[in-house]
């Protein structure tokens, strides 16, 4: 397997607080790569600095074979990453459509394809429906279905989510499940930082576990929850 | 294009072209005075729409439209009283130059993170220092004005743009049609998605692979340069320019009245706004007149107290109220 995703000993340092120590991983092409860890670990200081929101102090991430450690959001965007934030952020004012249709204008240069894809991807993901309501009018689990779908209209090689799972019900958590691991199966590549273990067994290949910024631990499902500096740290110990 | 005429609904086509029948048969029964009043609510739609661009859709608030205005004046005005250049051709080198003072402003605040109320500060101050610059500019008359002559051979031509009120009505209601066809096929188009986004999310809408300092800079391009041919409009429909009077911020509120009050990122805000207020304001003038009162600043206070109505009212302006009283906001799919 080819690495799609190579991060090579970043660090993000705020006011000296280490948020993010010489953190390294690949993602390979066709998997589903899970992060996690305690609230504050530096998951989503790692995840901001994948997807170009902030630069990394040093160390060096390459995605499909280019640099992109130092490139804007929107650059990195448009080489095939698309992401979602954990403070869903929708366009409020705008129907899921146009929502949609504007992360499917990066793949397409005409509106009507942009509209074709929308419908395709909103389909996908259960909100065909809701298409014509306000984005700011959806509840909270179905603006998290809006995130990835405006991500996934992007047409992204490599899916960043962060924390989509969290407020969701169990239920809700089984189907977004459902719709990633089609996707994978699809050929999407999937980077998630989750705190839903539900969701993170479901679906993981590998597992990163970071600890006050640093990787502790990283392998498959198994291996990572059985460790016990990861027990420690951060499952507890009734889990087992 | 035609894909947004096929969008409205059967009332709404029809209403368009009642009302651009009655607009273009309105001057064999309008007097002069009234006739007056309907090239300034055209002229205004026109200027709104222009604004709209940039505030409405990319959410870029300029507080200093003055400027695009006052040198698209300018510019075509002294091209023609010092080099005998027609306005049809000075309009040419007066978009220009409005769109470079659009992108200077633009490229200083957006490239320095300048946002919000901070960058409508900095177009406010462009427009003052622009003003001061013109009020010492000798070879434009400086403070004292620059004149066209209404008597100079040629002059009532209309292909130096001067006649009568009938040549002024029809080009301020070509231009007001035309910016909000333009409007409308923007709004659909990828760029007005970008705008969009920009508008609700910067954040977002870099996520979603959008540059946002050039779709911010193409609506300051677009917006700037409509703004100067209204510009030149005004330059020869009023025929005398002062520093202080086109460069005024006064100027620049006057622009962004209409389509505030009749929606702000809305394709018929502008003309709606301007159909309401213009008359309005004409009114209270002619009023005031009338009763021999003579208050400077009466209609600065009525733009104040429209603008409070309307926002407590219908804070997103009369035009989507409006549309879903004659049922025109929902588009066939």
């Amino acid at each position: 397997m080819t690495a799609l995703l190579s991060i090579n000993g970043i660090s993000k340092r705020f006011r000296g607080l280490a948020a993010v120590s010489r953190v390294s991983f690949d993602v390979s092409q066709g998997e589903i790569f899970a992060v996690i860890g305690p609230n504050g670990a530096g998951k989503t200081t790692l995840f901001n600095m994948i997807a170009g929101a902030i630069p990394p102090d040093e160390g060096t991430i390459t995605f499909a074979g280019t640099r992109t450690d130092g490139l804007r959001s929107d650059q990195i965007a448009r080489l095939g990453v698309g992401r979602t934030f954990q403070l869903v952020r929708p366009f409020p004012a705008l129907t899921v459509e146009d929502n949609v249709i504007i992360g499917a204008l990066m793949q397409t240069k005409t509106v009507r394809d942009a509209e074709t894809i929308a419908r395709d991807t909103l389909a996908r993901l259960d909100l065909f429906d809701k298409r014509t309501q306000i984005a700011s009018s959806l509840t909270l689990p179905d603006r998290k279905r809006l995130e990835v779908a405006r991500a996934l209209a992007t047409g992204p090689k490599l899916l960043l989510l962060d924390e989509v799972m969290a407020g969701l019900r169990p239920t809700e958590t089984d189907r977004i499940v459902a719709t990633l691991r089609d996707l994978n199966r699809d050929g999407l590549t999937i980077l998630l930082i989750e705190h839903v273990m539900r969701a993170v067994t479901a679906l993981a290949s590998r597992i990163l576990v970071l600890h006050h910024g640093a990787a502790i631990a990283e392998g498959n499902p198994e291996q990572v929850l059985r460790d016990p500096a990861v027990v420690e740290s951060y499952l507890g110990a009734e889990s087992l | 294009m035609i894909d947004i005429w096929h969008r409205l609904p059967m009332r709404g086509k029809m209403l368009c072209l009642a009302a651009l029948a009655a607009a273009i048969a309105a001057p064999l029964v309008a007097d002069r005075y009234l006739l007056s009043v309907l090239i300034l609510v055209f002229y205004f739609a026109y200027l709104g729409q222009a604004w709209n661009l940039l505030m409405g859709f990319a959410g870029q608030l300029s507080l200093g439209h003055a400027l695009y205005l006052g040198l698209g004046a300018y510019t075509a005005t002294a091209l023609w009283t010092l080099f005998g250049i027609g306005p049809w051709i000075g309009v040419f080198i007066a978009i220009p130059v409005a769109a470079a003072a659009g992108m200077i402003v633009g490229w200083l605040g957006w490239r320095f993170a300048i946002e919000g109320v901070y960058f409508a500060l900095l177009t406010i101050a462009f427009a003052e220092f622009t003003r001061i610059g013109f009020d010492h500019l000798q070879i434009t008359g400086a403070s004292a004005g620059l004149f066209l002559s209404v008597n100079s051979p040629g002059s009532d031509k209309w292909w130096n743009l001067g006649g009568g009120p009938l040549l002024y009505y029809y080009l301020a209601l070509i231009l007001a049609v035309a910016a909000t066809l333009l409007v409308a096929w923007l709004r659909r188009s990828p760029l007005g998605y970008r705008w969009l986004a920009v508008r609700e999310d910067p954040e977002a809408a870099r996520a979603a692979g959008i540059d946002i300092f050039r779709a911010k800079m193409i609506a300051m391009l677009i917006s700037a340069s409509m703004t100067a041919v209204g510009g030149v409009f005004y330059g020869f429909y009023y025929r005398n320019l002062f520093p202080s009077q086109v460069f005024d911020i006064g100027r620049s509120i006057e622009i962004i009245m209409a389509p505030i009050i009749g929606g702000l990122g809305t394709v018929f805000g502008p003309l709606v706004g301007a159909i309401l207020l213009t008359p309005l304001g004409e009114s209270l003038t002619a009023l005031m007149q009338h009763f021999g009162v003579n208050t400077p600043g009466a209609k600065s206070i009525f733009y104040g107290l429209t603008l409070m109505v309307i926002i407590t009212l219908q804070p997103s302006g009369v035009w989507p109220w409006l549309a879903r009283k004659l049922g025109l906001d929902r588009p066939r799919t």
